[in-house]
């Protein structure tokens, strides 16, 4: 920070703070070591639990011993699956039949559904006690036919949960417009048999971690843990555990990231808390390897798009799209079947198309079950949307620059309705193309492929454009099942004087690295025209604080919509209750009233007489002093505010209404070479161009896009959760995983738009999911490199082996001279 | 059952206290720093060796204290994140962090600012590349480790200057200089 910046505001009603790159507060902590992670806590008598977890994908299990292990050394408890079916409720199934059918414990009862599938929780005094009890544990399976391709579980071969008696979850007609008659008048019809977006995850650094402790005397659970949507969570725990959900306690300080792979770690969260029971209430921690996060915390949803057809006029532009797509959720749906809706909130992605008609299915396989990772359900339509676009304009010989143009929703068009309804708020997608181009410098490496290509190089350039829907409304639900008691969409946040007038805010947030703590004080300090560091933020969720709602959280591209409205909110109601008591105590008219920082600190001035009394003294006045205040001077300096977002109920027959509240957007250009003699597929140039509306602090938007795009180029390049036949996990280490590192991650030119949503207070759009710009980007760029080999990109995930395979198929390997045709 | 291993008598030097323990031979470096020591700053993240949250300086070099045992650590010398600020004062390494927004969640910043740390005592004036190099065995989840990049090109200008001026950062970063 400059010295200027540090300078106090003292002019009223500024905006001094917000939209500055302010320096993080989280640092003070993480930078020395002294971060709070959940594994740091050391609660007394605390016990430790190893999981027995199934080889076999499907299987089976036709006996269990764990007497040995329940006998072995330091060894507090021994629970079954079968043993913890009969303390719990299944979980609840946020679908309607057939998925609403499905029984899903928090371990596996008498069939295991997917490798790591918890069958028996050893708990014992020390971790490598539970470790060698568990190795004791004896466990007879027989397997069962493993389904590990969403399209094949849906033939119902062989059925995963008897209870459903099918492996379909869900499954819905969207459509919209009049495609038949798009389709009879079309100039171009386009057919695409199959594209598939991969299994992956963006496996935060530290794994999932629960400490539960459920207390007899009082029959309260408290949890310290992870989760990163625990308002959802403890929705989930309340009915299986049979407790009221003011009886669970949760708490949260720093989080290693989430991605929004942590919203379903409440199985495990149970298990320790049934645990905790058993052993009369001593805390219970589990601390996840991340072996078992790799094959049995959660990957994102894989999708394959079938059949599909797209419409075009003579132009280029589209006029309809059909086509049939298929989710599949892995053994349990758990967060599922939202998916199968969630994606409808960017049904057009950029684009003006106005006919679609897509049938949507979803599946259960003998796979980690899915959880809503970064760009979650969005970004495997919008990377459907582009290879839909690439793959147009390269049949009919409209470069991807021109291509998209010509079919981008245009900046007056703005705000728009999507033909389901949805209203993007703003953006300017043309603009943000030309931003992009200058960085990139797109002429320019025109004729540098060109010439490259002449050469027999295999180069390409490649657009993509993606939308990241923030602020959802969870009326949407309801479209999946009409009697899910969720909608709309709700941040709470509390602002405060303590006792000796320290400014406190709390928020129902979970940050895991988004720097709440920083854009919150921003928030406060502008409202009340004081620095920042004068604020203190509390960091992480704790129930017990009293702000969250049943939204509470940090997923879904929101936070900057909804936690800073919310601690808005929270902050004016604040400054009304002070400026009513300053006037009190002053004597003085509240329009004369001036708020700022005075010699001894934050403070109210009273223009007139010059006379004012500082945050100290009118903290006291209420709290501890208070004898002589006037009993209708009712403030208490503890304002909390919910913020709701404008949402209706979707019209569910239709399947039509406004499904999220802003839209940022990211435009991505890549240039790929693909090494001749390797196919390893190089990044030469990457730039990523953000629009998310009014910034409120460009350092950590600038981290946000930085950090999505990492996501994105892993995934596209190297990061698979591939199982094979059995369902064995390919990579269950991160040295098989091979997550991104500073040896493959290049340097990302970043260019910047900025188009306020008029739907916010402060114009801002949520941002942090980035809609996995990146897997568009690289395909698209790939899609260049080798349409004139005849290679058409059909999968989300593209390494040097599937490059020369798909090569090699087509006669084209190195030996018959790669690129000849060029 | 696994055969309990008998008891380890082992003194180390952490941050500059020596600390004396009886440990179980099987004991990880990482669960003696973080559980016998309750030094918390030292993360796990992999178990495999190829995350780096575990990044501690054994004896002036980088390891990973999840892949060593602690009695491997015995009769040396052990500097942890909570060893590099001075008197409440980031060192330069960690302040360049701060400037640059080289964090978000902070879980792989105590391993990366070890590793940063043995780089700038073998070599003060890192290319890009050498900064790639040094901090490949560094997962970061979120940063996409742009900033990371900036923050260690700055920093080796800091520790440069502060050892020049003999200030906090020039002694430290000494620390990890090759045996």
């Amino acid at each position: 920070m400059t010295e200027e910046q540090k300078t106090v505001a003292k002019s009223p009603g500024s905006n001094r703070w917000v939209g500055q790159s302010v320096a993080r507060k989280e640092e003070a902590r993480l930078l020395r070591g002294q971060g709070k992670f959940v594994d740091d806590y050391r609660l007394q008598g605390t016990l430790h639990v190893k999981f027995v977890r199934s080889a076999y994908a499907h299987a089976r299990i036709a006996s269990i011993d764990v007497e040995q292990a329940r006998n072995a050394p330091g060894v507090a408890v021994v629970l079954t699956g079968a043993e913890v079916a009969k303390l719990v409720q299944p979980f609840i199934e946020i679908g309607p039949d057939p998925g609403g059918k499905i029984l899903d414990y928090p371990m596996a009862v008498d069939k295991v559904h997917f490798q790591g599938e918890p069958v028996a929780a050893v708990v014992a005094e020390s971790i490598e006690a539970a470790e060698d009890a568990a190795e004791l544990a004896r466990v007879d399976y027989e397997s069962l036919p493993a389904v590990v391709d969403a399209e094949e579980a849906l033939t119902d071969g062989s059925v995963l949960h008897p209870s459903s008696g099918t492996n379909l979850v869900w499954q819905g007609e969207f459509e919209y417009g009049d495609v038949d008659g798009a389709f009879s008048k079309a100039a171009h019809v386009i057919e695409i048999d199959r594209l598939h977006f991969h299994r992956f995850s963006s496996t935060p650094l530290e794994n999932n971690v629960v400490i539960a402790q459920w207390d007899a005397s009082d029959n309260q659970i408290y949890f310290w843990c992870n989760n990163s949507f625990p308002a959802f969570a403890i929705q989930f725990l309340s009915p299986a555990l049979g407790v009221g959900i003011d009886q669970i306690h949760f708490q949260s300080h720093d989080i290693g990231g989430s991605f929004g792979i942590k919203i379903t770690n409440y199985p495990y969260m149970a298990v320790c808390a049934l645990a905790s029971r058993a052993c009369g209430g001593r805390p219970v921690k589990w601390v996840e390897t991340r072996t078992e996060h790799m094959t049995a915390s959660a990957h994102g949803n894989e999708r394959t798009f079938r059949d599909t057809r797209v419409a075009l006029d003579g132009d280029g532009v589209i006029t309809a799209i059909e086509s049939r797509h298929i989710d599949d959720c892995g053994a349990y749906p758990r967060y599922e079947p939202l998916g199968c809706i969630i994606w409808a909130q960017v049904l057009p992605g950029a684009y003006r198309v106005q006919n679609m008609r897509i049938h949507f299915s979803q599946a259960v396989t003998n796979k980690c079950p899915v959880g809503p990772n970064r760009g979650y359900s969005r970004m495997q339509h919008l990377w459907f949307l582009e290879r839909v676009i690439d793959i147009c304009g390269h049949r009919l010989g409209i470069p991807a620059d021109e291509m998209r143009l010509r079919n981008y929703i245009k900046s007056s068009e703005m705000p728009y309705t999507t033909p389901n309804g949805c209203v993007y708020d703003s953006g300017d997608y043309a603009a943000m193309q030309r931003i992009a181009k200058d960085l990139i410098g797109w002429d320019e490496w025109q004729s540098k492929i060109a010439e490259a290509r002449r050469q027999g190089r295999l180069i390409g350039i490649g657009i993509g454009t993606t939308l990241d829907s923030g602020t959802n409304n969870f009326g949407q639900s309801q479209i999946i099942n009409p009697r899910a008691p969720y909608s709309g969409q709700s941040e709470g946040a509390n602002v405060k004087l303590d006792i000796y007038g320290e400014i406190v805010v709390s928020i129902g947030s979970v940050p895991q690295g988004q720097g709440h703590e920083t854009t919150a004080a921003q928030v406060v300090a502008d409202v009340l025209n004081v620095h920042p560091d004068m604020v203190k933020v509390r960091p992480g969720f704790d129930t017990d604080r009293n702000v969250h709602t049943g939204h509470s959280g940090t997923y879904a591209s929101q936070f900057a919509v909804t936690g800073l409205s919310a601690v808005h909110g929270a902050a004016a109601k604040l400054k009304s209750e002070l400026s009513r008591l300053a006037s009190f105590a002053l004597g003085a008219n509240e329009d004369d009233l001036e708020f700022g920082v005075g010699t001894q600190g934050p403070e109210v001035k009273d223009n007139k007489s010059g006379k004012s009394i500082n945050y100290w003294g009118l903290a006291n006045l209420v709290n501890v002093n208070n004898a002589g205040l006037p009993p209708d001077l009712d403030v208490t300096l503890n304002c909390r505010y919910v913020y709701r977002a404008p949402f209706k109920v979707p019209d569910i027959q239709r399947k039509y209404g406004n499904l999220t509240l802003t839209y940022a957007a990211q435009l991505h250009i890549a240039v790929i070479e693909i090494d001749r003699e390797t196919y390893i597929p190089k990044i030469l140039g990457y730039v990523a161009v953000d629009d998310c509306g009014r910034v409120v602090n460009p350092a950590i938007v600038r981290g946000q896009v930085f950090g999505a795009t990492a996501h994105g180029i892993g995934a596209a390049l190297y990061e698979d959760c591939r199982y094979d036949e059995a369902g064995n996990l390919l990579a269950s280490t991160f040295s098989d995983y091979i997550p991104i590192t500073a040896l493959n991650m290049p340097r990302i030119r970043y260019g910047h738009l900025e188009s306020p949503s008029p739907f916010s207070y402060n114009g801002a759009k949520g941002m942090g999911e980035g809609g996995a710009a990146p897997v568009h980007t690289v395909c698209a760029a790939l899609q260049d490199a080798l349409w004139s080999s005849g290679v058409i990109v059909k999968d989300s995930h593209n390494t040097a082996d599937s490059v020369f395979r798909a090569l090699s198929t087509l006669g084209l390997d190195r030996g018959q001279g790669l690129g000849a045709r060029d | 059952m696994p055969e309990r291993s008998d008891g380890v008598s082992i003194s180390v030097t952490v941050n500059g206290r020596r600390h004396q323990a009886e440990i179980e031979a099987r004991l990880l470096l990482v669960d003696f720093i973080r559980e016998n020591l309750n030094l918390t700053g030292t993360h796990i993240g992999c178990d495999t060796s190829f995350c780096g949250a575990c990044t501690v300086l054994l004896n002036g070099s980088s390891v990973k204290s999840c892949t060593v045992l602690a009695v491997h650590a015995a009769g040396g010398e052990v500097t942890t994140v909570e060893g590099l600020a001075k008197d409440g004062e980031l060192h330069p390494i960690q302040q360049a962090f701060k400037d640059h927004y080289a964090l978000q969640c902070g879980y792989c910043t105590p391993g990366l600012l070890m590793s940063t740390c043995h780089l700038l005592a073998r070599n003060p004036n890192p290319t890009e590349k050498d900064i790639r190099k040094a901090i490949a065995g560094n997962c970061c989840r979120c940063t996409g480790y742009q900033n990371i990049y900036d923050a260690i090109a700055d920093a080796a200008a800091r520790v440069s200057a502060a050892r020049a001026a003999g200030t906090h950062g020039g002694r430290a970063a000494a620390s990890a200089e090759a045996r």
